[in-house]
Formats: structure tokens, sequence, C-alpha cells
């Protein structure tokens, strides 16, 4: 058994970036536990640019942003442990983790951050009818294959679903010589940052079809082509009379990400039906004492930015948790999600918060000329005006304590947007 | 020559190449596919049924009380997983309580022990999940549960260690009556045996009438099937079954013994034997006909969905034995529900006729014993430590849902009939069968593939035949591998 203060399970952009804010708020005894044979994470198969605009001011690819990180970790000579599987988290940070070196072995944690990421939802969990041929991948399959592997997955491309992942795919596949014929979105509005939408679908003239879905899917051994129809845009049921064929042998899935947390269950941490990730409280605590979560197994997230500096607030907390310098989470109050909000972050506030946090959400819908708004028990605390709301950018709002002091009985912190949707 | 000829590789066809693998013969599979279990054999409900379903006399409720009652010898001997979770037909009216007792009756003239009808108390302490209007059941306490491909698995790799060839890709395309036997002409070669065994599932009409008169016709009927995330292994404990009404047969919804929920299936008869789709209709009819038994499926958690075909003969029964007009060659025909239930048995009587023509002897060297890949999600953490030590290659899980290593996949494809596709490394290890279907693990598992079978990535198919999974590379290959 080996104790450890601070262990980070995943050492993608979340796992680095607690790390790095940890070993600066003055931890030493921190280790990294990745199960691939390199650190990065995801970030790895990323090559495209656009990330770090936030954090460092400029245009990174996903290798370059997650090598500014893993720079810092070799630098403060944060151990890390690659090729290793963490198979079991129990309530009290026990950690059982695999590896063809070290063999199998348990980790004592004073604390844990639960850094593992998300995986990508796929064609099965949506019920799509038709043949289970091969040629059908989600996005950051595909994305494996061409940017890591050097392997051309096919020829003629459909992509079902508009995440950025899909819309990040459209455009790269469109590089390496394919025809992307159209990327189809079941709701009325993408789920993809309105950037990707203009930079990789409009710039190359490929087509977003709101409101539509594949109905069929043709094609015995491989893809042949897919069927796709209308939606009635409230019912999202397909219309009948306006299918459209299209021949292609390949189709990318890009329907939504659901964070990896088998391993939190294990631990006992609660999960929150909203986000699929765990409910944390303003420290980014989980419900279980010491257990720290943050990154995309805490909610998706739609720019590793946000994804930095979220966990590099855990990253702090685990720190000062280990100290015994974290405020014990006495009285919190419930963070509820009201008209418009889905998945607010963090679910619980302590009624003793003494410092500013930042509530993250993403919008249910298309919202113009919204208001976001936090209020405590009845009165409001917090609002940002925006000129246009979608559920595929997140929604940040600061909220600062004192409002808490002023409304000493308020029993809830209600997250909602006011507008009329579009 | 050799001396038997079993034409199919399904849950039939190698339960009885091991039952004939304990006789002193030389004996040849056929299959057609790019792997065994391919057919009915992957895509079913996967029950041990009790035996109360069929009416008496008929075949199929000879073997499906037979083969039952022989479970827990096979998955002892070939280390196969099976669980005794009973089933429940479960009625929703109390106009209905005389069909559930019928069914009873019928149960006990097949010779099933242990049936009784409960009411509703009993059955929602046992079934706290069930539909509301759920008013009584029969308790079918000889009811139970098996991997249906696993089994299949297990009957051809013991059969292999005793000796039988298996042939894939292997097609019979005419069967021709020599003077001491047949010559079966496939798609792998043309062999001579002594005695053929059809059991081709669905196109076991089509074997058959190559060689008799006495013909038959399977119609393709097909089921769509829903399957539910392992978080809710625990909503149904009992496989459940609805009272067949005027309304239809009604649809199952059962556990597996692999912790996920399996909902279906429909019956439709379909013209063609390879449409394996599923339609909105179909799932649509799973949906609304299971609703009565689980009223609140979890939409956002269904982890796939897939169709089966069974083999249902025009006959409506099993056509089993010698054929009339065609002596040495043997049927096990229409073998469609409760076919997986029957095999062990079919296989017997099979295997009892075919070697009482030849004269057959047992062998002294038989092997009954199987064991099937160790599975790391299920081993202590000491038999982990055990494992890795001496091959730490399951140290490296792949397919993380469901906790599948490289040991895994590599043994299964290096094991007697082993995997050469992703759905046989699957169907295999279960690597890919979680709850993100193979997103994360379908890269490594290629090039798994490609390392044991030194083939190219642009050669590996998810299940043969022209599913392959990639299209060229980006690079000249050689730039590529110095990368």
């Amino acid at each position: 058994m080996r104790n450890v203060d601070i262990l980070i399970i995943g050492g993608g952009p979340a796992g680095l970036a607690a790390a790095v804010s940890a070993y600066e708020a003055g931890a030493r005894n921190i280790l990294i536990l990745e199960r691939e044979e390199n650190l990065g994470g995801i970030l790895k198969q990323c090559i495209h640019n656009g990330f770090g605009l936030h954090t460092f001011k400029e245009e990174l690819t996903g290798p370059e942003y997650a090598q500014r990180y893993i720079d810092k970790v070799l630098e403060y000579g944060i151990p890390s442990q690659c090729d290793t599987m963490v198979i079991n988290i129990t309530p009290d940070k026990v950690v059982t983790a695999v590896s063809r070196g070290a063999g199998l072995e348990h980790f004592k944690a004073k604390s844990i951050i639960l850094a593992m990421g998300c995986r990508e939802r796929p064609r099965g969990s949506l019920a799509t009818p038709g043949w289970r041929c091969s040629g059908i991948y989600t996005a950051g399959t595909a994305q494996k294959f061409t940017n890591l592997k050097g392997l051309m997955p096919g020829r003629r491309v459909l992509i079902l679903g508009s995440g950025d992942i899909g819309l990040i795919m459209a455009r790269r596949m469109t590089f390496l010589g394919a025809k992307v014929l159209a990327c189809v979105e079941l709701m009325p509005f993408s789920a993809g940052l309105k950037r990707n939408i203009v930079q990789c679908l409009d710039d190359y003239g490929i087509p977003l079809l709101l409101s539509h879905t594949v109905v069929d899917i043709a094609g015995r051994e491989r893809l042949e082509g897919v069927t796709v129809a209308k939606v009635d845009p409230k019912t999202l049921k397909p219309i009948p009379g306006t299918e459209e064929y299209y021949e292609c042998d390949t189709l990318l899935l890009s329907v939504g990400l659901i964070p990896e947390n088998e391993l939190s269950t294990m631990a006992g941490v609660k999960i929150s039906p909203a986000t699929n990730g765990a409910e944390v409280n303003e420290n980014l605590q989980t419900s279980v004492d010491g257990i720290f979560s943050c990154g995309n197994v805490l909610h998706v997230h739609d720019l590793v930015d946000f994804v930095s500096e979220e966990s590099a607030k855990a990253g702090v907390n685990a720190y000062k948790y280990v100290q015994g310098q974290l405020a014990e989470d006495e009285e919190t109050l419930e963070v509820v999600n009201g008209f418009g909000v889905s998945g607010a972050v963090p679910q619980h506030i302590s009624k003793k918060l003494d410092e500013p946090i930042t509530i993250m959400f993403r919008p249910r819908g298309v919202y113009k000329d919204a208001k976001v708004c936090i209020d405590v028990g009845d009165v409001q605390a917090a609002e940002k005006k925006s000129r246009i709301l979608t559920p595929g950018e997140m929604v940040t709002l600061k909220f600062t304590p004192e409002y808490l002091r002023k409304n000493a009985n308020a029993d809830k912190i209600t997250v909602r947007v006011e507008a009329q949707q579009s | 020559m050799v001396d038997v000829i079993i034409i199919g590789g399904g849950v039939v066809g190698c339960a009885v190449a091991r039952e004939l693998s304990r006789y002193s013969l030389n004996i040849a599979l056929l299959e057609k596919t790019d792997d065994i279990s391919n057919g009915q054999s992957k895509a079913n409900t996967a029950i041990i049924h009790g035996g109360y379903d069929a009416h008496p006399g008929t075949q199929k409720a000879k073997f499906n009380v037979l083969g039952n009652k022989m479970y827990d010898q096979i998955c002892e001997e070939l280390d196969v997983p099976h669980k005794w979770n009973t089933s429940l037909v479960v009625s929703f009216s109390p106009e209905d309580h005389e069909s559930l007792e019928a069914l009873k009756r019928q149960g006990i003239e097949n010779g099933v022990p242990g049936l009784s009808i409960i009411g509703q108390d009993e059955l929602r302490k046992r079934e706290p999940n069930i539909g509301s209007t759920a008013y009584e059941a029969l308790l079918v306490t000889n009811g139970g549960i098996v991997c249906p491909y696993e089994l299949t698995e297990a009957f051809a790799e013991n059969a292999a260690m005793n000796g039988v060839n298996f042939y894939r890709e292997a097609e019979v395309t005419a069967i021709e009556k020599e003077k001491d036997g047949w010559k079966v002409i496939s798609k792998a070669g043309t062999f001579t045996a002594k005695a053929v065994v059809n059991c081709a599932g669905l196109y076991s009409d089509v074997i058959n009438n190559m060689v008799s008169e006495d013909k038959i016709t399977i119609v393709p009927r097909r089921g769509e099937y829903y399957i539910v995330d392992k978080k809710f292994c625990d909503a149904f404990h009992a496989s459940i079954f609805q009272l067949p009404t005027k309304m239809g047969k009604g649809i199952l919804v059962t556990p597996t013994v692999d912790g996920t929920i399996l909902i279906g299936p429909t019956a439709e008869d379909i013209d063609d034997k390879t449409d394996t789709r599923t339609t909105p209709e179909g799932l649509a009819k799973v949906l609304k006909f299971a609703s009565l038994t689980w009223e609140h499926i979890p939409a956002r958690n269904y982890i796939t969905t897939f169709s089966g075909l069974r083999a249902h003969c025009d006959r409506n029964e099993f056509v089993l034995g010698e054929a009339p007009d065609a002596p040495m060659f043997f049927n096990a025909a229409g073998v469609e529900s409760p076919g997986l239930t029957s095999s062990p048995a079919i296989a017997v009587y099979l295997a009892d006729r075919i070697t009482d023509k030849l004269g057959a002897k047992k062998k002294d060297d038989f092997n009954p014993i199987r064991k099937g890949i160790p599975k790391f999600r299920e081993m202590t953490d000491e038999e982990r430590a055990m494992a890795i030590s001496i091959n730490p290659d399951y140290a490296k899980v792949v397919c993380r849902c469901e906790t599948v290593t490289e040991a895994e996949i590599r043994e299964a494809i290096r094991r007697p009939v082993g995997a050469r596709s992703v759905d046989g490394i699957k169907r295999r290890t279960r690597a890919g069968m979680g709850r993100c279907q193979a997103g994360f693990c379908t890269p490594r598992t290629l090039e798994i593939l490609c390392e044991e079978l030194h083939i190219s990535p642009l050669e590996v198919t998810k299940f043969g035949g022209n599913s392959k999974y990639l299209d060229s590379y980006l690079f000249e290959k050689g730039d590529h591998e110095d990368a």
C-alpha cells in the first residue's frame, strides 16, 4: 500500500491542471495515474487549433495545449504513472490500479481528484433502426483513426449530431479528401459552438440540417447509405414523407458525451441525473469526504480552457483538504435549475461561503436577448445579459457570497434564464 | 473421407460436434460465415426455458424438458455461466386465471417440476418493479438464463479440443449421394462423409431439400430487442414473460447473465433469411408491450438494439433424426425456441443415432472439461495480481465499460476456433458490449487482431465479408510505420 496525499485519476487536461495547481499551492506528495501510455488525454488526438484562447491568449492545437501542462508537471517533478488503469476506489480512499510495470497496486490517498473525462454516446443508445453494418463510428473514434493512426475510415461521410467533435471531424474528413454530405441535427439548434459551425461546416459548404434525423441505416456488411427525415421540432418524431436517402460509406456520430463515472460510483459518490457527473459543492468536493471531481467527468465542457480553470480549483481545494484547511461542509443550499437551465454546477453551496464562486450550466434551448439570473431564496443575487444563449455554449456566472448573509433564511439558490424562447 | 460432416456452427451444430467427439470418429464442421455462433445463436433471448410452453407430446416439449435438466452438468463441464433465476408468466387480469392454470397443467404434463401460481403479494415481493396492472403469475422455478454465444463457443472449443475440425467460410453449395455416403461441396472444398448432420438453422430447409424429397420450409421469423445498461441490473430478477393473449404472444423483460436487461422480442415472419434489420415499428412495439411489465423503461439507458431471426419450420416442430429417404443424412432442422434449451438434448439424441449406425466406439481420452477465458472483471485482487504476474497483458484494460483486458482479447483469437473479427472478439470477451458500444476499444481491438493474425488494419472486419472498418492509409504504409 502506497500513501499519497493527493491522488489524481486521469492525466488529461483536468488531471494535469489539478496537479499543477495543487503543486503551486504547496502540495508535494501528488501522484497522477493515467491509463494511456502518455499524458494529455483526448487532447492528443485533437490536432486542430483553437485551444487556449482564454488560458494562454493564443491559439494552440490540442497537443500543444496539453504540452504546456505536461511541461509544468515535468518542471515541478510531479510524479505520474502512465499505462496504469484504476479499477477500484473505496469510500475511504483506497485505490486499486493495475499496470504492466507494477502489477496490481493499492494506494491509500488522503484526497482523490477524479478526472477521468467522458465517453461518446453510441448508436445503440439512440435506437436508430436499420442494419448493424460496419462504417458507423463515433466522431472521436474516427478522429483517433485519422489523427493518431493514420488510417482513413471512409470516403463519403454523413454526420449525425452536431456536437463539437462531429463538426471538427466534418472539416477534418474534408481536408483528408472525403466528401462530407451533411451534418444532421435532431434539435432545431446545434449542440456545438457557433465558431465550429462557421469554421467547420459553413466554410466548406457542408449543410447543417436542423430538425432532421437518421431514420434508417442501409448496408448488410459495410454501410451503403442512410435515410434522413425531417422531425417535428416539438415531438422530435420523424415526419413521414420527408425521407431522403444519402449514399455514403461512413456515418459519424456526435450525439452527446457521457461523463465516465464508473469509478466514482464505486467510491460511493452521488451522481447528478442532470449532468451524469458527481454532485459537488463550491469546492468541487463530492458527496464523499476528500474526493473531488473536475473536468468532463464532472460535467461536459465546451472549452478545455474552462476545464483547466475548474480543475485548478479542485487541485487547490484538495490540497487545502489535506492540510485540514477546508471548512467542514456543514449547512449547504441546494442549487436549483430554474427556467432554461440544465445541469448547473456546483449543486451545493455552503451557507458560510466566503469567496465568490462561478456557477456553470448549459441553456436548455436557444434564447435571444436573454438574461441569466441567480436568486438566493427570492432575492436576485447576480445577473448577466446575453445576446444569445445556446445549449452548445456553457454559461458561467459569478456569484458573490454577500447575498447569503443578506438573505440568511433562504432555502435554495436558483439559476434561471429570463427570455423568450426563439 | 471423414466419418461425419456437421453443417452449421450454431449452438446445435457445435453441441452435436461435442457429443460426437466422445467417439472415435473423424468429424468436420462446416460453417457458412466467418465465425461460429453467427446466426440464431448470437441473437436470441438467452433463456433456459422451463418447458411448460410447448404442447405435450411434441419434440419441442420433450427436448426442452430433457435439455433443461442437462444445463447444470454442461455448464459446469464447459465453464459457462448460467443462473436459475426462475421465470414468471405474468397475467394482467383476473379473467386470465384459467389460462394460467391451463399453462400450469400443460407444464405438469410435460414433466416440468416446481410450477405454482403466485398472487399479487408474492409477485410484488419478488419483483417490486413489475407493472401496476400485473395480477398474478405462473412461477417456473426451473427457468434460467445463459449466454447463448458463450455456450456455443464452449461446445465448439471443447469439440475442437477433442479433435473436431472446424471450417469457416465454408458454405455448402451442393450435396450428392455417393455409394457409401455423401459428397458435400462447400466453398472451403469438397468433402466426402459417411454421415451428414444438418444443423444449418435458417438454412436447414435448403440443406434438407438438397437430399430429401421430404421437403420442409423454414420461415425466418424476426424478433427485435433492446438492451438496457447494467446500471439497471437489479430492476428484475426473474425472466418475466407475459401470458399469451389475443393481443399477441407478449414480450419479455429479462436479466442476462452478464448483468444487462434484455427486452423483446417481436415476432414477424419475413421473406429474407439475412434481414436482421431493426425497424421503427418493431422497436416501438417492443417498448409498447414491455411497458406493461416495466412501466418506466429507462429510455436514456438503452445501450443497443438488435434483431435476431428464428428458424420457424412450416411443420411448427423440430425436425430431428434421419431423413426418411436419405440414409445417413440427419436433420436438426427448424430448431427455433426452445432450441437453445433443447440443444444439449438434441445433440445427445442425434449423436446416439449416428454413432449407432456407424458402429462408433467411445474414445478413452475424451476430455469433457473446457475452461473459459479467465475474466479479469470477475477476479479477486489476489487473482488479478497473479494473472498479471504470469501475463502482463492482464494489466492492460482495453474495453473500459466491461473491463476486458488485452490478455483476454489475445486469448480469444488464439483459442481453438478463435475470433477472426471484431464481433468475434466481442462475443468471446464482451469487449465492446458495454455502454459505449466499442467507441473506445475498437482502435486497439483492431490493432490486436492485426498483430495476432498478421493482417493489415484494412483487412479487419466487423463480422467477415465486406464489413471492413477502414478504407485506406493516409500515408504511404512505410512512412506511417516509421512515424
